[in-house]
């Protein structure tokens, strides 16, 4: 049994123009210990999927419409708030693109630690900052006892972003979320954090999501991917099949628009390939039709008739009506 | 003869006095530069946030001031430029900033934010304003009913279409993109970057291309110099830089990018190794 597993998921926000739905029918599963990676570009609802699992769709504009999200055989679109409380950053933990904001500025770092393990755990104070000092050892900041005096300012965006990976793994949580955990910091840093979460997966056995849209970062990082696409599901693979032969034009556009870091470069430069267009606004979302069809070269009549449904292809799952 | 030539450019900021009496401490941010770029050709400069590189560009075009070296733009020394001189000289640099969204004025149409530069740096005759607007608008690709919009009107590719239609305005010599595309959307970077470098071979400009991304930088250099610490500790020809890579410090900067390629090949490996088991 997968140690998490979505179905049919739907998430509605409401506007002034109307309710449409930003996660509209996604469904998929979590392994222990696996590392899912979710791309797409910004307004794709990789985001809101994310605060979904950890029942944090904004209120009052947001509503978990439909579906079931399992957890250990709990539904926990229906758990009271009360539960998810002691579920969330306990069991489910997420870190955030940008740690500066989602750390506390007038709390050093070790008592944003301790926080976690006292409030969970039941910690002693004492106890809690102990351990908070061994957290923050774990995550490879040096002189940890030194710095869990630190306030977030006082430190680098690297050691922030490892301070908040301290917060979410304080609990050994079973699934751990990384909201574009490196976006905002340096390559040679994000390596590094990139080290460090792959070195907690192997001592924690913590599954990972990892939000992006980076597919470098998929590669480096992930095991399954899911390429989202307007709050719908374009694809999902393990992550070798599909760099390799990706189905759904939106996949193969965002591997290709990219320019990768070649081994032997060439005087050979050519054009890099374009997705015309942008996402489309959310007053479009839940239509029934292919929403990327007006960014797709190969579309045919039906994209504009039918929302494509969800066809398996070898490994693959892709939602296009011209995919083979 | 290069367009830019730079010569052990220094920039230092000044730091708070640790007592009264102390004297001043100062951070250098840029510690004796030097590089040079031949007409129509770009040269990028990269490195991590703190390197100096962005400060690098804004002392070549004077928006910070320089505490020594020489900056010589098409055989005209810029340091040295005062007041009406100054001016003059600044229309043949223009910035293209990282983020779209701050750096266009809310308050103004988009036609307006187009002909600002033309309108005060001159050289452009009042009644050709607008037709030179008209073609601007085409050169980036956007529509012509769309001068009338404001900028929050317009998706973050669209600005930064018209961050570059200003730029190309005044005819500039040189144009600086910090982080043209770091605030995109993945899809939309591509749009811009190939739009950039149409640009660059229908008018022959030449770039300053800051950037932390590699494989933008690998697609759009001719040069690159790479900056550590307010210093250039690696400065080559773009295949050669890529190809092989002297300093440990880019050699590290590549080896932490995290690529697609890198997989196929592991994979590859890994089933190779498999086969032959």
């Amino acid at each position: 049994m997968p140690l998490l597993s979505v179905e049919n998921l739907r998430v509605e926000l409401k506007t002034r123009e109307g309710v449409f739905p930003v996660i509209d029918d996604v469904s998929f599963s979590l392994e222990e210990g696996q590392n899912l990676a979710i791309v797409g570009e910004s307004g794709c609802g990789k985001s809101m999927t994310a605060l979904a699992l950890m029942g944090l769709v904004p209120q009052p504009v947001g509503r978990l419409a439909a579906g079931k999200i399992l957890f250990a055989g709990e539904d926990l679109a229906q758990v009271s708030e009360t539960r998810m409380r002691s579920l969330r950053g306990n069991e489910i933990s997420m870190i955030f693109q940008e740690p500066m904001t989602s750390l506390n500025p007038v709390y050093t770092t070790g008592e944003q630690i301790a926080e976690v393990l006292r409030r969970h755990q039941g910690l002693g104070t004492k106890a809690a900052w102990e351990h908070a000092v061994e957290l923050l050892d774990a995550v490879g900041i040096p002189n940890p006892r030194a710095r869990a005096d630190s306030y977030p300012h006082q430190m680098s965006g690297g050691q922030r972003q490892r301070v908040m990976i301290a917060i979410a793994l304080a609990c050994r949580p079973k699934i751990l979320i990384a909201d574009e955990p490196t976006t905002a910091l340096d390559v040679t840093v994000q390596a590094q954090i990139f080290e460090l979460l792959r070195g907690l997966r192997r001592e924690f056995g913590t599954a990972l999501i990892l939000i992006t849209h980076d597919m470098g970062a998929v590669a480096e990082m992930a095991d399954r991917v899911i390429v989202m696409y307007a709050g719908r599901k374009a694809e999902e693979g393990p992550v070798d099949a599909v760099l390799e032969t990706p189905r759904h034009p939106y996949t193969k556009g965002l591997i290709a628009c990219v320019p990768h870091l070649m081994d032997n470069v060439t005087e050979d430069r050519p054009e890099l390939f374009e997705i015309p267009g942008i996402v489309p606004p959310l007053s479009s979302f839940g239509e029934d039709a292919c929403l990327f069809r007006s960014r797709s070269e190969q579309c045919t009549g039906k994209c504009y008739e039918a929302r494509p449904e969800e066809r398996v292809i070898g490994e693959q799952i892709v939602a296009c009506w011209s995919a083979y | 003869m290069p367009l830019l030539d730079v010569r052990d450019l220094v920039v230092r900021f000044p730091l708070k006095r640790p007592n009264l009496l102390a004297p001043r401490p100062y951070l250098t941010a840029v510690d004796g530069v030097s590089f040079n770029i031949e007409r129509g050709e770009t040269l990028a400069i990269v490195g991590e946030s703190g390197s100096g590189k962005t400060t690098t560009a804004l002392a070549v075009a004077r928006l910070v001031e320089a505490q020594g070296g020489q900056v010589t733009l098409a055989g005209q020394d810029m340091l040295s430029l005062e007041g009406d001189g100054l001016r003059e000289a600044r229309r043949r640099f223009q910035f293209i900033f990282q983020d779209p969204y701050s750096s266009l004025n809310p308050r103004l149409r988009a036609s307006e934010i187009v002909a600002e530069p033309l309108r005060s740096l001159g050289g452009t005759a009042p009644e050709e304003i607008q037709s030179k607007v008209d073609e601007l608008f085409a050169a980036v690709g956007l529509r012509p009913e769309q001068q009338r919009l404001f900028p929050h009107q317009f998706s973050g590719g669209q600005r930064q279409r018209l961050g570059i239609a200003r730029a190309l305005g005044p005819q500039p010599d040189l144009i600086i993109c910090d982080e043209p595309v770091s605030a995109l959307d993945v899809a939309v970077q591509a749009q811009i970057l190939n739009l950039l470098r149409r640009l660059q071979a229908e008018r022959g400009l030449t770039y300053l291309f800051i950037s932390h991304d590699l494989g933008v930088v690998q697609h759009m250099c001719d040069h690159v110099a790479v900056m550590y610490h307010g210093n250039i500790v690696e400065h080559a020809d773009r295949l050669t830089l890529f190809n092989t890579p002297q300093h440990d410090y880019t050699k590290a900067l590549l080896a932490a990018v995290p690529s697609v390629g890198k997989r196929r090949r592991d994979t590859a490996h890994e089933s190779a190794g498999a086969g032959s088991a």
